[in-house]
């Protein structure tokens, strides 16, 4: 590595300090949608891994994504990678407490097959305010496409649920 | 021909995403206002990530693909076309084209291209929601005759989104036939289709070539 060029590990530290566009208490990297860095010479490529296709968020990543490698001196190459490498359980856990302290609460762990209504009708969801699993679904489908509501039976309030996917 | 295939998919989409928006607003119940708009933000987004696939191989890009086609060169099925003003026929819709697309994308993450296996098994995940909204509301309505009929009357429509080896599939998920069955296959459209492409392109088409 000549003096000029940046190390690989020096560009995910740069990576990390750029927060999620819709929900900026998490880095995308603790959101898991980094996939790769690789370094050749004075070009950086990073390979994105969307959340759901129709993330509006993802034109606004893709250009954070490569201001932050240019601030290193380097060349950037973003990637977006539409395979289903990115799941819910690539949210790191320090990035699942922040999302849980922003009143958001953190996706349950991917199951053995297909999520079912069964599933999200238990009690296995908890309250990110009062801690409280007596909760229950109030829609599938939330004000972004990675979010539920819930409403929390405790402490009568609505909260966000990520979904699991 | 692949890119001809992958439209196929990335036009019903694209459609079906613009007639669920049209409940945006107006739907029922304020709860079906956000799953409707969060469906159709899905459904365009996954037509966006299918006409990038079908834009490398045809040197151009997406919005070209979505926008700038004429009505008859799309290649969506007709059930997505159909401009439906009740929620009956609306569910029974989506109930269907859910069963139809799953049986479809079950198929595509097993083919031998690489690239669309792993989009498929991307927007399968995705789908899982909208598959469970459906099928609440399909056990919801299922003894109501005007769910019913709107099932039976859209049946020959949905068979049209499969090529004819998947359909028996379809019909087995559904309990429905296909033997007795005249599908509306694709390739003709419904005048429908044209009403809708008038809005969907008219702003791109007020200033051609503008960077947006």
């Amino acid at each position: 590595m000549s003096a000029d060029e940046v190390g690989a590990d020096e560009v995910w530290a740069a990576l990390d300090e750029i927060p999620d566009p819709e929900i900026p208490v998490i880095s995308l990297v603790e959101l898991g949608v980094i996939r790769d860095v690789t370094v050749d010479g004075v070009r950086v490529r990073v390979e994105l891994t969307p959340t759901f296709l129709g993330c509006p968020a993802l034109e606004a990543m893709k250009r954070a994504l490569a201001e932050k490698v240019a601030e290193l001196g380097a060349e950037p190459e973003v990637a977006v990678i539409t395979d289903d490498s990115w799941s819910t359980d690539r949210i790191s856990s320090a990035g699942r407490e922040k999302l849980r302290e922003a009143g958001f609460a953190p996706p349950a762990p991917r199951a053995a097959g297909a999520t079912t209504l069964v599933q999200l009708q238990s009690k296995a969801f908890r309250c990110p305010y009062c801690d409280s699993t007596e909760t229950r679904l109030e829609n599938i489908f939330g004000p972004t496409p990675c979010r539920s509501l819930r409403w929390c039976e405790s402490c009568r309030q609505p909260f966000e649920q990520f979904k699991t996917i | 021909m692949r890119a001809q295939r992958v439209l196929e998919l990335a036009d019903d989409e694209l459609i079906l995403g613009w007639r669920d928006s049209e409940w945006t607003g107006i739907a029922p119940t304020l709860e079906e206002d956000v799953a409707f708009s969060s469906i159709a933000q899905n459904e365009i987004g996954h037509a966006r990530a299918l006409y990038e696939v079908a834009a490398a191989e045809l040197d151009t890009d997406a919005d070209a693909l979505a926008f700038d086609r004429a009505p008859g060169e799309y290649r969506c099925a007709q059930l997505v076309e159909l401009r439906l003003m009740d929620w009956a026929h609306t569910i029974a819709r989506r109930y269907l084209y859910e069963e139809a697309d799953r049986v479809r994308i079950d198929a595509l993450r097993r083919s031998d291209d690489a690239e669309l296996a792993g989009l498929a098994a991307k927007i399968d995940r995705e789908e899982t929601y909208h598959r469970l909204h459906a099928e609440m509301w399909a056990g919801r309505l299922r003894d109501e005759p005007r769910f019913r009929s709107a099932v039976e009357e859209l049946w020959p429509y949905a068979l049209g989104v499969l090529d004819p080896e998947l359909r028996p599939e379809l019909a087995r998920r559904v309990g429905l036939r296909v033997d007795s069955t005249q599908a509306v296959d694709r390739g003709a459209h419904t005048p429908e289709l044209e009403e809708l492409w008038n809005e969907m392109t008219e702003v791109r088409g007020s200033a051609p070539g503008q960077q947006w």
